[in-house]
């Protein structure tokens, strides 16, 4: 049988490689690449040669012109070395070919920057949405409730019950769109997969600090109509296990995170779709 | 053919920067501001087309969905007053570096010789204020003037200029490369200025012995073979300075110590150093035996032990106190990814995987008059823990454990400690880990930033007091995305081999990074002219000591060197090679070719006799306090959880990523709310092994006050009692001293020199004693040994501190106990007994007193009762543990119970006392500091198998775990001496620094 790939791209400030990629491991990949931007580039490491992208989190170059935008721009404008195309381009061949990416926190903020997301009718290069600064005006670390949206598209949350519980780690998580009928579409879409609420699931709430950062409609995570493209603020990848969770040593809870489902999602759909 | 893009939020969309320094204006300036916007602007110092500008603009620059753009033409309206800030020339400007690479890669060409991008941001205030309000805020707030410049504009002005100018910051300068030779034949009035000036920091004696080594025939002889006269150059007195500086020498721990007790015994101690730190880790690992675990102690960057079969665990701690003090962003920043470097370059390289920091201010809420270049210090919080935030967070490490600690006298200098530990393969292509070498030949490589003028006499300024004349090139700004872009190569180059060497630049740059790699084949020879600089203008001297920031040295077989490069290249690193390692015996610097500084390694590392330090310890005498007997102390309990040393930091501690990297156990908070104050931290650094690293730290300058000896007792107790709360195990552990003292030295300006000496011998005749108990090696720590204030008229010193801190190993993180309390029903034990002893205490600290009667650790004891409890963690007999420390046992057990959310009911009565039962009283029972004491509570179907494994050791049940929210403690009359409920104990710990 063939083997299901993940690769998890790092370099100029992503820092959330290493346990990307041992949930992708985790999750039920054959195997999970940690590549260096400068070995894409190079053309050293193959995006084709992949069934799942991650776009972790970090401070791609410091945030410096707001978050992750260098990154945008350097992707739109680099070329892969020896083939003529630009880097962006293989994203969208990536996409077109059924492929999955999962963009979390600064890759999150990436992806919205450069445009893919929500993409709306096969448009992955328009901005319409954004994540800015929080309204608490402060980076926050903290575990934050997440209800999710039963009717989403989305591959990643099939099944995962009403909510999930993951830690935050952001000082622009605060996702605005562009004008009332970007939000109305993402809404009656059901891209809006994920949202801030309180421990029980019911509602999403505006309330600080269950919701971390002002989100317009307490969005936390939005995917593509295809689903299998998807961003969200908090991170999936650092529930993978109990001890992970705050109150491990006082709650009794399943060996497994919340977190693992979104990456045991996307193997299982890499199995039966891409290989 | 220079433009400013501006870029502002859109009218609708929330500025949230804007409204943060409109509370910051109200909180610390009491100005009435009705609104402040920001707007971010882009100086663009290049050739580049109008269609290039606008895709820059409303590329990159800018985000359509919130902002607008324009260029050559402001934004700003609707404001009454508008404030442009923006950094002076040569000062490390992130974004705009960023905006240039941007730009390099939208126009597909990079930028020429000399231009570049300068970032600035506008403020726009609008409110009723004159004009010198506005200077205040400027200068006050939104302006450091060391590092940045800033100018006004009414609104009035701002529209008939149209704005504010185009203003770039550039270093101008052309290439000098001047070199001065100093005539030290000279008195010693001159010798003294010429330190002086220079900001050498060099004593009459040191400048003496090197005018005798000019002196020497033989080495005028040498040098003249080499194109050098007999004078020194600038370049190898200022090496000298560094080579030789407090900071980089540690003379006073090297210092021969003349110490009298304060009953006349009179004892000679060569080197603190020798004599106490390192014979405890030698006694310890002697000890230890087959247990020894130490692989790398004192010679490295940082300290190297043993984790498992595979893997090492390296750990370092440094200060970054005097750069905070002036800069406090910039100093802090740099603080923390400057210790980075340390782990990083310690072996062959190690992958870091968390930080620690304590800090300690002067009361944020201070509103008395300061001495002027003193700065207020909530900007002094505020900017530390904004620094570290970005230095950590931006870096990808997370930020485990730490403390804020407050005392008045930290006003006159700050200290920021900050901590990283890495781990690292015990073999790397077959050889150890944590050893490298250089073979003559090796070539030179220096990688990472440029060298520019920042950071100039670093090492050499904080070997001096803060004065009103310190040095503005001593500060910088860190940059941790190329520091963190350069270790994604380096470690891939690692473990490709790719090099020998390692080591950081940090103090004194490549004067020490050099220096001392020479010092390991026998010499060097570099040429300074290969050494890639942010702007020309540069001298040799410069380019030698500067401390420009994210730059490491290495040695590259030559054989090696054509892979490293283009591989360095590959990940956009700048590497560059400025000459090769020797052995002659000759720290050999050129310029262009021509000699520039020549100097024998053995005059460099060892031409300095030790300083000799006189010390005499009288043991002061404060006030003996009454102790207040009160029916009850419900509101004292209050007023303690309350207090800046005991209250909750959960709106610094927030602001730090503490779990990146996926390995997170314990965390900074605990219980149902996620909001109670852990102990220590555990982390999984391997993420497929439940192997924990444990980690924790004491802190107690209070006690210094009375006795310097239980100041670090106790320091290093607690750090063992907290990693020891959390389940660390005690087979496992080292212990890393940092020391930041007040100037000890006897002289003009420091007539009390004699007892601050003693102070510190005390302090290391304590670690000595306490860590041969614990069998806790030290492994790695640093001094810092200048922390006053002195402007000529006003002294301000830092109590003596000592920040121990330890890491060890948690065998199985799943084991692993944090401090709230579980469940109603639950036994309540007080581990450890509770004596007379307040002096030092927070609870004295309330009413201003000090008190004589300092903790006394009895290490014999709690090191078999550390032993028990550590047992019963392991045989899963422990519900939850919290150590008791500042404001004793009523405080732990309050931050216990609101932060499990259930009630608790404690019994004095049946808390074990020691010593004199005259001082048994409510009070000490509540609020006494006692050492070595742990809060636990046990399942009740635990209790006989927790009682059976504690057997033997002084402890007792207290009390219990209560459904109803309510502390409540029954005095020794047996009524009830303190009645609270959670809610209101919680909000008390948390109301104080909530806001901040």
């Amino acid at each position: 049988m063939k083997k299901t790939r993940a690769i998890v791209i790092t370099g100029n400030g992503t820092n959330c490689e290493a346990e990307a990629a041992h949930a992708c491991r985790l999750g039920g990949f054959d195997e999970a690449v940690i590549a260096h931007i400068a070995e894409i580039l190079s053309g050293e490491i193959r995006l084709d040669d992949f069934h799942f992208l991650n776009l972790t989190g970090g401070f791609l170059d410091g945030d410096d012109l707001g978050s992750a935008k260098a990154q945008a721009n350097r992707l739109k404008h680099a070329g892969v070395a020896g083939t003529g195309e630009k880097l962006v381009e293989q994203f969208g061949r990536f996409i077109a070919a059924g492929k999955l990416i999962l963009g979390v926190c600064n890759g999150f903020q990436l992806m919205v920057k450069m445009g893919m997301l929500p993409g709306f009718d096969g448009d992955y290069l328009t901005q319409r949405t954004t994540l800015t600064f929080n309204d608490c005006g402060r980076f926050q670390d903290r575990w934050v409730y997440l209800k999710a949206d039963a009717a989403s598209p989305s591959v990643f949350t099939k099944g995962i019950g009403p909510g999930i519980y993951l830690p935050m780690r952001h000082g622009e998580g605060k996702f605005l769109c562009d004008d009332a009928a970007t939000l109305e579409r993402i809404e009656r879409e059901h891209l809006a997969v994920l949202k801030y609420s309180g421990p029980d699931y019911a509602a999403s709430t505006m309330e600080f600090p269950l919701n971390p950062n002002g989100a317009q409609h307490a969005i936390a995570g939005l995917c593509d109509p295809t689903g299998r493209v998807m961003g969200l603020m908090p991170h999936p990848e650092a529930f993978v296990h109990y001890t992970h969770h705050p109150r491990w040593t006082r709650e009794e809870l399943p060996e497994e995170g919340d977190g693992l489902k979104l990456f045991r999602n996307a193997a299982e759909y890499a199995r039966k779709n891409l290989v | 053919m220079t433009h400013r893009i501006e870029v502002a939020l859109k009218e609708s969309v929330r500025d949230a920067r804007g409204e943060r320094i409109k509370r910051e204006i109200g909180h610390f300036l009491h100005l009435p501001v009705d609104e402040v916007r920001t707007i971010d602007v882009y100086t663009v110092d290049a050739t580049l087309t109008q269609e290039e500008l606008q895709q820059a603009a409303a590329g990159p620059f800018s985000d359509p969905v919130i902002q607008e753009w324009s260029i050559d033409r402001p934004l700003g309206a609707g404001f009454d007053c508008a404030v442009e800030v923006g950094f002076r020339p040569g000062v490390t400007d992130n974004v705009g570096r960023t905006a240039r690479e941007a730009v390099e890669y939208l126009t597909g060409r990079p930028f020429a010789a000399g231009e570049g991008v300068y970032y600035s941001v506008q403020f726009l205030l609008k409110g009723a204020f004159g004009v010198s309000d506005v200077e205040r805020i400027a200068t006050g707030l939104l302006c450091n003037t060391l590092i940045q410049r800033y100018s006004v504009l009414s609104a009035a002005d701002f529209m008939a200029r149209r704005g504010f100018s185009p203003l770039v910051p550039k270093v101008l300068g052309d290439i000098k490369a001047e070199v001065r030779e100093i005539d030290l034949d000279v008195s010693d009035e001159e010798l003294l200025r010429i330190s002086k000036e220079g900001v050498l920091a060099l004593t009459l004696e040191e400048m003496r012995i090197i005018q005798a080594h000019y002196r020497e025939p033989q080495v005028v002889a040498e040098r003249a073979t080499v194109g050098l006269g007999a004078c020194p150059t600038d370049v190898e007195l200022e090496c000298l300075a560094q080579t030789w500086s407090e900071h980089c020498k540690h003379k006073i721990f090297s210092g021969t110590v003349q110490y009298e007790d304060e009953h006349g015994n009179k004892q000679e101690i060569k080197s603190l150093f020798k004599s106490f730190i390192q014979r405890t880790t030698s006694d310890v690992r002697a000890k230890l035996g087959d247990g020894d675990f130490c692989l790398s102690v004192f010679k490295d960057n940082a300290g190297v032990i043993r984790f498992n079969d595979q893997q090492s665990l390296v750990f370092k701690v440094e200060t970054h106190n005097s750069p905070s003090a002036l800069d406090p962003y910039g100093g802090a920043l740099t603080g923390i990814v400057g210790v980075n470097r340390d782990p990083f370059g310690t072996g062959q390289g190690a992958r870091l995987i968390f930080n620690t920091d304590v800090f300690c201010f002067a009361d944020p809420f201070y509103e008395k008059p300061l001495p002027a270049r003193l700065l207020h210090p909530r900007r002094i919080y505020e900017g530390v823990v904004e620094g570290v935030e970005h230095g950590g967070n931006k870096s990808g490490i997370p930020t485990v454990n730490g403390s804020l600690v407050f005392d008045e006298r930290f006003a006159g200098k700050p200290l920021v400690f900050c901590g990283t530990a890495g781990i690292m393969p015990l073999e790397i292509n077959g050889t150890p880990g944590y050893e490298k070498s250089i073979q003559p030949g090796d070539l030179i490589v220096m990688t990472g930033g440029r060298i520019g003028k920042d950071g100039i006499h670093g090492a050499t300024f904080s070997s001096e007091e803060l004065n009103e004349n310190s040095p503005v090139t001593a500060v910088q700004i860190g940059d941790p995305i190329t520091q963190k872009r350069m270790f994604d190569f380096l470690i891939r180059a690692r473990d490709k081999a790719l090099y020998r060497f390692i080591t950081d630049n940090g103090a004194g740059g490549l004067s020490s990074s050099v220096g001392e790699m020479a010092g390991e084949c026998g010499g060097c020879r570099m040429d300074l002219a290969k050494a890639p600089l942010k702007y020309p203008g540069l001298n040799p001297w410069e380019i030698l000591i500067s401390e420009a920031q994210e730059r490491m040295s290495l040695a590259v077989p030559p054989e090696r060197i054509d892979e490293f490069l283009s591989m360095a290249a590959r990940f956009g690193v700048e590497a560059t090679v400025l000459g090769e390692f020797t052995d002659n015996g000759v720290f050999h610097v050129l310029y262009d070719g021509r000699t520039v500084a020549w100097l024998p390694m053995a005059f460099m590392h060892e031409g300095l006799p030790p300083m000799q330090l006189p010390a005499k310890w009288e043991p002061p005498r404060h006030a003996e306090p009454a102790v207040e007997i009160k029916g009850d102390y419900s509101d004292d309990l209050a007023a303690l959880l309350s207090s800046l040393n005991i209250c909750s930091k959960e709106s610094v501690v927030r602001r730090y990523d503490h779990e990146v990297q996926g390995g997170s156990v314990v965390k900074p908070f605990s219980g149902v709310a996620n909001d109670g104050p852990s102990d220590a931290a555990v982390v999984r650094p391997i993420l497929d092994s439940f192997e924990g690293v444990v980690t924790a730290h004491g802190i107690c300058p209070r006690y210094s006050d009375i006795d310097t000896y239980h100041m670090t007792a106790n320091a290093i107790d607690e750090a063992l009692r907290n990693y020891v709360a959390v389940g660390g195990s005690l087979g496992l552990v080292a212990g890393l001293d940092n020391f930041c003292w007040c100037d000890p030295v006897l002289s003009e300006k420091t007539p009390d020199g004699p007892y601050k000496m003693a102070q510190l011998v005390r302090s290391n005749q304590a670690l000595y004693d306490i860590c041969m108990d614990y069998n806790l090696p030290l492994i790695s720590g640093k001094d810092s040994m200048k922390n006053d204030f002195y402007d000529g008229t006003t002294k301000i010193s830092i109590p003596p501190t000592l920040l121990f801190s330890v890491i060890g190993k948690i065998e199985d993180a799943r084991k692993a106990v944090t401090m709230d309390v579980k469940r109603p029903g639950d036994i309540v034990y007080l581990l450890g007994k509770t004596g007379d002893e307040l002096g030092g205490s927070e609870y004295f600290a309330l009413t201003g007193a000090i008190g004589n009667k300092v903790p006394q650790v009895d290490t014999g004891r709690a090191y078999r009762r550390y032993q028990a409890y550590h047992q019963a963690v392991m045989q899963g007999a422990v519900a939850s543990c919290h150590d008791l420390s500042d404001g004793g046992l009523a405080v732990a057990a309050a931050e216990s119970a609101f932060a499990g959310g259930y009630g608790i009911s404690l019994d004095l009565s049946r808390v074990l006392w020691k010593g004199d039962v005259a001082g048994r009283s409510d009070a000490t029972l509540l609020f006494s500091e006692s050492a070595s004491r742990h809060l636990v509570t046990v399942h009740p179907e635990k209790r006989d198998e927790f009682e059976s494994v504690m057997s033997g050791n002084c402890f007792a049940s207290i009390g219990v775990v209560t459904a109803e929210p309510m502390v409540t403690i029954a005095g020794l009359s047996s009524a009830p001496v303190v009645k609270a409920g959670l809610a209101e104990l919680k909000e008390a710990w948390q109301k104080t620094l909530r806001e901040l």
